[in-house]
């Protein structure tokens, strides 16, 4: 990690539909004495029930980049909000968004890659979804939004396990990994979560895809027939040209349809980590660290996205091996 | 050889100039900070951040907007006096006007304060990116997604649109109302002739413009943004089509600050080094005025006279140029 992502501020955004429980983890995280200042960028000032002046009200302001990119959306308010907490840098240690209940995620994920000022300033550091375990596959029947928040997700705060019986909370969990399998899955009562569970969790939760087995995706025990799928691509070494070259085709091709990439990649002949993450068009790479002497380098790349064409992205990834 | 007197404050420079003789800060913290002989007294101006400041035109106060939602006026004797008031909002936009008109904006709201008081709202389908009077004062320009507006102050008639797709950010009337000019989301300046709302697109930035200034006369729109301060000329009746910009203090920097002198042809260009260069138009001679050195120049402003210059970074780094010794 260069010095200027180290010292960035980290960002957590709050995704997850009404009533699932986000305000109060917002109210917990706000009031709970955990030695942290939280910048707050909320959507309904009303039901933020601290009073703290680092606590900032807005309306979402989606507009398109002019750069023919058709799914290129920022929000345009948090550019200028994140803007003006830089100015008061120092007074807090990580800002916390939360978004409306019906948001897409993408648009605030995307403003951390598009605009340079604020990529060059904050980190993004997790999507944090929280969910109830009692409505929540209701809500992937009758809500897309549901189901992208679920999809966007680094973290999925499970919460109200207390109301549903154990079959049906694993019935919630597969659901769950079975639209994302690289999320973390975080169980609570009325959010009742220790918080450095969810919040500045870095490059941790990226690890993750090193651990999930890509075998798991193959089990067909859906309850419903979604349309948001994740694959998982897995090798060893790979040629560094043409992987980028055919990252950067496929995600121009199936951008639309593709919510999260994310991968850890060991390219021939490099002795550092190389890590991408991308929300629908817009990819991102860096070098993380050294592999570590006893660490296998392997190679996981994972898509979660509607309708993605599985096949021709495995075919693309195959083609970039190192031989 | 140009002196500095330095000053080391604990905030973001929001914004530098002059109260008379004595140099002023805005900071980040919502604290003003003035320069007076010895000592440098700190007004707190806002219960917390500064978020837009600009020194007033007639030189004796600093107007500031804040994250408090007010918006203030400081004088060079630390008196405070609170000219605009919208709790809970964040003014992150300001602009001055003839007889002691001023605008702020939160959100999806401008507004304009008399010099009398009366408040007069300007609601928006977007956020308002920006504010500006046009000389005359019976115009406000704000600038917000897609296009730019043009509102009457206080007579009746319905705003007209400037329409050109992206979001806006900023906007300045040139001095002579000729021309409008926004900058972008997008590393790109775009302009109108109000007259027959001809369009003026300046582009090839490699990053967002973010500091603007008009030199004499307006005879120059001075702007940040690239690897050297790039002025496009309004000389003529087209304003900058078909002409090349001045680059002027070209490095392998970004030029994150600029200031055009009062009276001459020469602006002040701040790096993202910390440099500070003094640069004038005609023959591109260079002064150095800072040696690269902390954060990135955040705040830089020439006094009446021309001769000092109150400069600030974004790490508080701040200081005074004499370029007469």
């Amino acid at each position: 990690m260069t010095s200027a992502a180290a010292s960035a501020i980290p960002v957590t955004v709050l995704t997850g539909y009404l009533g699932a429980g986000k305000t109060t983890l917002l109210n917990r995280i706000l009031s709970e004495d955990h030695g942290k200042k939280y910048a707050v960028i909320v959507n309904e000032f009303g039901e933020v029930g601290i009073d703290n002046d680092l606590v900032v009200d807005t309306d979402e302001e989606i507009f398109e980049m002019n750069n023919g990119c058709i799914c290129c959306t920022v929000r345009g308010d948090l550019i200028r909000i994140l803007e003006g907490l830089m100015k008061r840098k120092g007074k807090f240690d990580a800002v916390i968004i939360e978004t409306t209940g019906l948001a897409d995620p993408a648009p605030v994920a995307q403003t951390f890659f598009m605009d340079d000022e604020v990529r060059a300033k904050t980190r993004l550091d997790a999507i944090v979804t929280v969910v109830d375990a009692k409505n929540l596959m209701a809500r992937i029947e009758d809500s897309p939004e549901a189901e992208d928040q679920v999809a966007f997700a680094d973290v999925i705060l499970l919460n109200k396990v207390d109301l549903v019986s154990a079959e049906e909370l694993a019935r919630v969990k597969a659901e769950i990994l079975a639209i994302n399998p690289q999320a973390r899955i975080v169980e609570t009562e009325r959010c009742a979560v220790d918080l450095s569970e969810v919040l500045d969790r870095g490059a941790f939760d990226l690890d993750r895809i090193l651990l999930v087995e890509p075998e798991f995706l193959v089990a067909d025990h859906h309850s419903h027939d979604e349309t948001v799928k994740s694959i998982s691509l897995e090798a060893g070494d790979m040629e560094p040209e043409p992987f980028f070259e055919w990252v950067n085709r496929a995600t121009q091709e199936q951008g639309p349809n593709i919510r999260r990439m994310k991968g850890i990649i060991a390219f021939k002949g490099d002795p550092e980590r190389y890590v991408v993450q991308g929300v629908h068009m817009i990819v991102e790479g860096n070098h993380q660290r050294d592999w570590k002497p006893d660490e296998e380098r392997r190679t996981r790349l994972v898509f979660i996205g509607r309708d993605l064409d599985f096949a021709a992205l495995k075919a693309g990834f195959e083609a970039c091996k190192a031989a | 050889m140009p002196t500095i007197d330095p000053r080391s404050f604990d905030a973001y420079v929001v914004a530098s100039g002059f109260l008379g003789e004595a140099p002023v800060f805005a900071l980040g913290d919502g604290h003003v900070r003035l320069v007076v002989g010895e000592t440098d007294p700190t007004v707190e101006a806002h219960d917390g951040g500064i978020l837009a400041a600009r020194v007033a035109a007639d030189g004796r106060s600093l107007l500031t907007a804040g994250d408090d939602g007010r918006v203030v006026r400081t004088t060079a004797d630390g008196t405070t006096e609170t000219l605009f008031e919208r709790r809970g909002k964040w003014l992150d936009q300001l602009a001055e006007g003839p007889q002691g008109a001023i605008a702020t904006a939160s959100g999806r709201m401008a507004w304009v304060r008399l010099a009398d008081g009366t408040v007069v709202e300007f609601p928006h389908e977007k956020a308002v990116g920006g504010v500006a009077f046009l000389p005359k004062g019976l115009r406000l320009a704000t600038a917000t997604t897609d296009k730019a507006m043009l509102h009457w102050v206080t007579a009746k008639g319905a705003p007209v649109d400037l329409p050109w797709k992206g979001a806006h950010t900023g906007i300045t009337a040139s001095p002579d109302g000729r021309f409008l000019v926004t900058t972008m989301q997008e590393p790109a300046l775009h302009g109108w002739r109000i007259d027959d709302m001809k369009h003026m697109r300046m582009t090839g930035y490699p990053t967002k413009v973010k500091s603007i200034s008009w030199s004499a006369k307006g005879r120059f729109l001075a702007t940040s943004g690239a690897n050297a301060a790039i002025l496009w000329p309004y000389l003529s009746k087209d304003g900058p089509m078909g002409k090349a910009p001045l680059e002027l203090g070209p490095r392998d920097r970004i030029v994150t600050s600029v200031a055009c002198h009062p009276s001459e042809d020469v602006v002040a260009i701040g790096y993202d080094d910390g440099m500070i260069m003094a640069v004038r138009f005609g023959d591109a001679a260079e002064v150095l005025l800072r040696k690269p050195e902390g954060s990135p120049v955040s705040a830089l402003a020439w006094d009446a006279a021309g001769v000092r210059i109150a400069f600030g970074g974004e790490g508080g780094e701040a200081g005074v140029i004499d370029i007469r010794r």
